[in-house]
């Protein structure tokens, strides 16, 4: 297969219209703006739509009208952003509708700067919008990945009927590394195979309302619940984690996305000064891997959790090994890198913990 | 290589640009020449040219960029006199940011430039999407002369894959790069190779782009 050198967001876009996405509504904010450039070049060259909206909260109800017919769409933005977006993240989540949602994460709260971040965690995980719901998210690690897990995305929203959305940081999206596209035509996206779709009745059934709104409490409550019931069945099919050297390290150093690829780095440097390390990586961040991050863990003495943020995944996996084994957090935050030596040093500073032990 | 004392690096964005400016910065240095380099990226947040000031103070460069590089202010501000600049060296190389989006930036300093001698380097790589035809380079390049008021007068060829680079990746684009510069109608310039790559004939390199996680 060929391989062509892509930047990070140019492969984010590229993977959404092979995966049949066949409307972009976007805004630019750095560091993700390639793909609303990228969009704005490609759509109208495959028949699809590129509208840069007025804001992202535009953008994101534009997204919410045309999930609701049925064709696979797609936003992007970057942190303050997303934040913008919440309130139609919500609606289109409450509506039951899927869509794939792009976050390239720079530094925060606020403002915060342009440079690459991991602080968004917990409003993806936890807060992408007010009441009784849950996004996929999926972090990506390599280019290739955000390429394969856009594809992903598009599946498992039409699958579960709910937004997923794409976790990924500066660092990824502006990077280049080969990637390789499985061959064949765009994929045709179309209302086919959702009856819940509003996309002309042409008098041959009942029409559908797309709607977040109940007029009583118990009706809610039972759109709530039917949704939750959904959940649980895209908690048994969906967690995916990748672990490297784990089965007998001492020491698991678990890290998402870009930072993986630091703390592989480090889990290497380990190994050749003799120490046992591990890595594990979850690929989805909700539903969270906790099955795979408890196996990765099975042997190890001490978990070490590095991030681009001031440890917003930290609870989630002393949840996931069931506060067994001593966890520890390295981070950089506010658009700061982490190095692989800095985090090795972590790993040094553990490993003299054990022997002293 | 006999270039003119003003070089502008353009081309599409990631096809290498920011490495052969650098690249050709040290080279110059190397062989005695008083050198600037200026980061013209109005584009790119990061992986640019102002990333290596230590590298160029320790080879003698100066490097001009713009004021907010590298910081949280996403402004582009361009504040150095590139005429001011090029009457006080000998070579200015000039790192311009991708496509025609990034060539806006050299359009006011084309008067200048062309009254100094200017050589616009066009940067090709084989393997990069949406540039790996003459047909589309030509394209944009087309784009970079109409937005930037010069002409391009020498086709790099900068062909590679990243870290997974082999010799026989960089000798295979050699006929699409001489492809490239036939379309165009200018001369094929040189063929880039990381030096341990070993490519004969070609000019080496140094990669000094690295991923983070090779510290």
């Amino acid at each position: 297969m060929e391989r062509n050198l892509m930047k990070g967001n140019e492969a984010l876009a590229e993977a959404a219209i092979r995966a049949g996405c066949k409307c972009f509504f976007g805004y630019p904010i750095t560091p993700q703006t390639e793909i609303s450039a990228y969009m704005a070049k490609r759509m109208p060259k495959v028949g699809g739509v590129f509208l840069q909206a007025e804001s992202e909260v535009a953008a994101i109800n534009m997204v919410y009208g045309c999930a609701s017919s049925g064709i696979r769409c797609m936003t992007s933005s970057s942190s303050p952003g997303i934040s913008l977006k919440s309130e139609g993240v919500s609606y289109i989540a409450g509506s039951d509708l899927p869509c794939v949602i792009i976050n390239v994460m720079r530094g925060g709260p606020g403002l915060g700067g342009i440079q690459p971040s991991q602080s968004d965690y917990w409003q993806a995980t936890r807060a992408l919008g007010h009441g009784d719901f849950q996004v996929l998210v999926y972090a990506p690690s390599t280019v290739q990945e955000m390429a394969d897990y856009v594809t992903k995305a598009f599946d498992m929203a039409d699958k579960f009927r709910m937004p997923a959305l794409i976790l990924a940081d500066g660092l990824l999206g502006q990077m280049m590394e080969p990637v390789t596209f499985a061959d064949g035509e765009i994929k045709m996206s179309d209302a086919s195979g959702k009856p819940w779709a509003t996309c002309g009745h042409g008098n041959k059934r009942p029409h559908n309302i797309v709607n977040s709104l109940y007029l009583q409490a118990e009706e809610l409550e039972y759109h709530n619940v039917e949704r939750f019931k959904r959940y649980e069945q895209v908690k048994a099919e969906c967690p995916e984690a990748e672990s490297y050297l784990a089965d007998d390290a001492d020491i698991v150093v678990a890290a998402y996305g870009s930072t993986a690829r630091l703390a592989r780095s480090a889990v290497d440097a380990a190994r050749s000064r003799g120490i046992k390390a591990g890595l594990v990586r979850p690929i989805t961040l909700w539903p969270f891997p906790d099955k795979q991050i408890k196996a990765a863990c099975a042997n190890a003495k001490r978990v070490l959790v590095t991030e681009m943020s001031m440890g917003q995944m930290v609870d989630d996996i002393k949840l996931a090994i069931e506060c067994r084994l001593p966890v520890s957090f390295f981070g950089r935050t506010g658009g700061v890198i982490p190095k692989p030596s800095e985090i090795l040093a972590q790993i040094v500073t553990l490993d003299e913990e054990l022997k002293g032990e | 290589m006999h270039l003119k004392k003003a070089v502008a690096v353009t081309g599409h964005y990631g096809s290498g640009k920011t490495n052969i400016a650098v690249n050709l910065a040290l080279h110059f240095a190397a062989a005695g020449e008083n050198v600037c380099i200026v980061d013209l990226d109005i584009v790119n947040p990061y992986f640019r040219t102002a990333d290596f000031g230590e590298l160029f103070g320790s080879a003698g460069v100066e490097l001009a960029a713009p004021k907010y590089a590298n910081t949280n202010l996403d402004i582009p501000a361009l504040t150095f006199d590139i005429g001011a600049l090029l009457d006080r060296h000998d070579r200015v190389l000039i790192d311009v940011g991708g496509d025609d989006a990034g060539a806006v930036a050299l359009g006011q300093y084309s008067d200048t430039l062309r009254s100094h001698g200017c050589d616009m380097l066009y940067v090709v790589n084989k393997y990069r999407f949406l540039t790996r035809t003459p047909a589309e380079n030509l394209e944009l390049l087309h784009d970079i002369e109409r937005v930037s008021g010069l002409k391009a007068t020498g086709i790099v060829n900068c062909s590679n894959l990243g870290a997974e680079t082999t010799a026989r990746d960089v000798l295979e684009s050699v006929p699409f790069a001489e492809e490239c510069a036939a379309a165009a109608g200018v001369p094929l310039i040189f063929t880039a190779a990381e030096g341990s790559l070993g490519v004969e004939g070609a000019f080496p390199v140094k990669v000094y782009i690295r991923p983070f996680w090779e510290e």
